[in-house]
């Protein structure tokens, strides 16, 4: 039977579920079944998939989003056919690449040569297909001195460009793709990028699944946001992205079970809350260099105390701290509190951060110079900053740049003048 | 966004999940022959006789085998071209034994791939047969070298061989396929079929001549005994190579009809394997 499926569409999923058994203890051995005979093995359900539907058009670069047990992977295998699927249907217009990862099949005992011809027969091309390319995938990769090197005698950058270079050459419609461009050098991620980018503009579609938000949000038309197998939110990347800084940060239980790893201090006060606000006072996970902005935090005080001290410290994703402030220097008598006092703390700023992702870990200190700590909660609140241009540094501070020609016919003074 | 490069729009068609034939043939072809090809040139990887391996082990077993079995036994002196009989009867099990071996685990040793592609999942207890085949094929030659030595003379029987190992492949895919299934579910499968080979090695006449057994047991034994599909196969092998000095597989069994048994057993294991295996493909994954 014909599937429903609109011209645009390149994919369709509908009301898709996927239940895995685990089993409580695994009966393993016949041992075990033989001296258990009459024990079923019981099984919990988890249910990775929950009646998932959405659809992507031909072209569109479409990110899946998820907290880790989501369902974001499983999403992708059913789609790849490596999941049989337990109710709803996934139909397809075009062709599928068959897998999920690169390099699937390399073997580092084989030499380079060998391991393309094998690895891009595994993704769907003819063996005839495979060699004809073989000169192409090398030269993508860069790769040309190393080609009768084995392959575990490569470095991991390597390892993967020869990957990505193989995948390039696989004819796919729909492409497929699980966390793959983390790794590699800023030139060859940049190159992927461009590849991928052309094989958009020539109409391919691109699933990718991905923690990194910045990625969603400077490249994906929309994406999809799953949350223990259910469809969260569908559209708009930015919105996405907000909606996953939401749910993966406001989450009082997940911040409680993280336990001493996440707060740290005497328990005398405590952070419910912190987060990013926009020039407009708009609550956001994503800033616009240049922009003035705010962090603001609410502090519940668990114990009677003069004049704490509030403050925050923003990282960048290499864990340099690029910020801090705390209320000590502009605000020394902060008040009196007592149990149950709830007090928000804001800092405004003028953002002229480096792109990328930064976690703030907000605190709260006895009087004093902040180091009796009360509360801190680390990497609680993330915010991307998207920058308008990649100067290198930790910051872009606003700047001018002058240039001018120096002549060099009429120096001051030559040193063999002076020398006489 | 939507496709402009004039590219035709490509018809739909459901995903339909894994299972152990989908896709077109050329792809389970290919698939079955690299991973094989891969798995023959990583077997003697880096040790300094290479290929040559494959030929000195049953040869150096042989050896041996006829070392104790002829010389000290005493068992092949009145029968003729005995080391004829014993590396027919070691080449077959030998190729039995291997394949089978490597199937119970092939899925699991493949698991990088079953997680992360698509792809018929029959070609990877195909593709062990497969290999196992390569290294068949290399001592077929050996085995006409040393029955050319051992003076027996060239007949046009040696063409029954193409139909006996036919047969030969068909009862291992069939068995390979059964392995690599069920090892998914019951580990316990590696050892007991360690054993079971072990213990079929000496149910089948790989070592002894048919005619021991009818001299020193009785005939119901040896017709017994070619019930298993292994020692018919064998037996009509060593009959179509050195000729009438050994019995057909229809007279040790006591009559051609009763050759149906063995046979039925084949085609049932056969198909059996095939039905398993194509229930448990789209589990695989998840199972692992």
């Amino acid at each position: 039977m014909p599937a429903a499926v609109p011209d645009s569409a390149a994919l369709v999923v509908d009301g898709v579920s996927k239940t895995f058994r685990v089993p409580r203890d695994r009966v393993l051995t016949l041992k075990e079944r033989a001296l258990h005979p009459f024990r079923g093995t019981k099984y919990d359900s988890f249910d990775a998939l929950r009646d998932v539907t959405f659809q992507v058009d031909q072209g569109e670069w479409f990110g899946i989003v998820g907290r880790n047990g989501s369902g974001k992977s499983t999403l992708l295998k059913c789609i790849a056919g490596i999941y049989a699927t337990d109710a709803g249907r996934i139909a397809l217009r075009g062709k599928l690449s068959p897998f999920i990862e690169l390099g699937v099949g390399f073997n580092p005992n084989l030499r380079a040569r060998d391991n393309v011809t094998i690895n891009a027969i595994m993704l769907g091309l003819t063996p005839e297909e495979a060699r004809a390319r073989f000169d192409a995938v090398i030269e993508f990769a860069e790769l040309g001195e190393f080609v009768e090197l084995k392959l575990k005698n490569y470095s991991s950058g390597m390892h993967v460009r020869l990957a990505f270079a193989v995948m390039v050459q696989v004819d796919a419609d729909v492409l497929l793709i699980d966390e793959v461009l983390a790794v590699g050098d800023a030139a060859f991620q940049q190159k992927c990028y461009d590849t991928l980018q052309s094989k958009r503009e020539e109409g391919r579609t691109v699933l990718f699944v991905t923690h990194d938000m910045n990625t969603v949000e400077r490249t994906c038309d929309r994406a999809l946001l799953l949350d223990r197998g259910h469809v969260v939110d569908l559209g708009d990347p930015t919105s996405v992205s907000r909606e996953y800084n939401r749910i993966n940060f406001d989450r009082p239980t997940t911040a409680e079970a993280g336990g001493d790893e996440s707060h740290s201090g005497t328990g005398g006060a405590t952070i419910v809350d912190a987060w990013f606000e926009d020039e407009h006072g708009e609550r956001t996970g994503t800033l616009f260099q240049g922009k003035p902005c705010a962090f603001h935090s609410i502090v519940e005080i668990r114990e009677h105390t003069v004049d704490p001290v509030f403050g925050f410290v923003l990282m960048d994703d290499q864990h340099r701290r690029v910020f801090a402030t705390t209320t000590t220097w502009q605000k020394q008598e902060t008040g009196t509190y007592e149990p149950g006092d709830r007090v928000e703390l804001s800092v405004g700023f003028e953002n002229w951060f480096a792109g990328g992702r930064y976690n703030a870990s907000p605190f709260v200190a006895h009087k004093g110079l902040g180091a009796e700590v009360m509360d801190q909660r680390h990497d609680f609140v993330s915010v991307a900053i998207i920058g308008s241009h990649e100067g290198g540094g930790v910051v872009d501070l606003p700047h001018d740049v002058g240039l001018r020609r120096v002549d060099q016919e009429t120096p001051a003074a030559s040193p063999s003048e002076i020398g006489k | 966004m939507s496709a402009e490069a004039g590219r035709a729009t490509p018809a739909a068609y459901e995903v339909t999940g894994p299972s152990a034939f989908t896709g077109d043939f050329r792809r389970f072809l290919a698939l079955t022959r690299i991973l094989a090809v891969t798995e023959w040139k990583l077997r003697f990887f880096d040790s300094a006789l290479g290929y040559l391996w494959t030929l000195m082990r049953p040869a150096l077993f042989f050896g041996v085998l006829y070392l104790v079995f002829s010389l000290i036994v005493e068992i092949g002196e009145d029968v003729a071209h005995y080391p004829s009989l014993l590396l027919t009867g070691m080449v077959i099990y030998f190729f039995f034994q291997e394949s089978t071996t490597s199937a119970v685990t092939a899925v699991v040793d493949n698991e990088n791939l079953v997680r992360k592609i698509h792809f018929p999942r029959m070609a990877i207890p195909m593709s062990v047969v497969l290999t196992a085949t390569f290294a068949l094929c290399l001592n077929l030659v050996v085995l006409l070298g040393l029955v050319l030595i051992n003076r027996v003379t060239p007949r046009i029987s040696w063409l029954e061989l193409i139909p006996v190992l036919g047969i030969l492949l068909v009862f291992t895919i069939g068995v390979a396929a059964i392995l690599s299934a069920l090892y998914v579910r019951a580990r316990d499968l590696a050892p007991i079929w360690d054993v079971t080979t072990q213990a079929l090695f000496y149910l089948t006449p790989v070592l002894f001549p048919i005619q021991l057994v009818i001299e020193r047991s009785s005939e119901t034994v040896a017709n017994l005994l070619m019930v298993n599909p292994l020692a018919a196969l064998i037996q009509q092998a060593r009959h179509a190579i050195v000729g009438p000095s050994q019995p057909s597989a229809a007279e040790a069994i006591g009559g051609a009809p009763r050759l149906l048994i063995p046979l039925g057993i084949v085609f049932v294991t056969f198909a059996f394997g095939l039905w398993i295996f194509q229930r448990m493909a789209p589990k695989i994954a998840e199972e692992l």
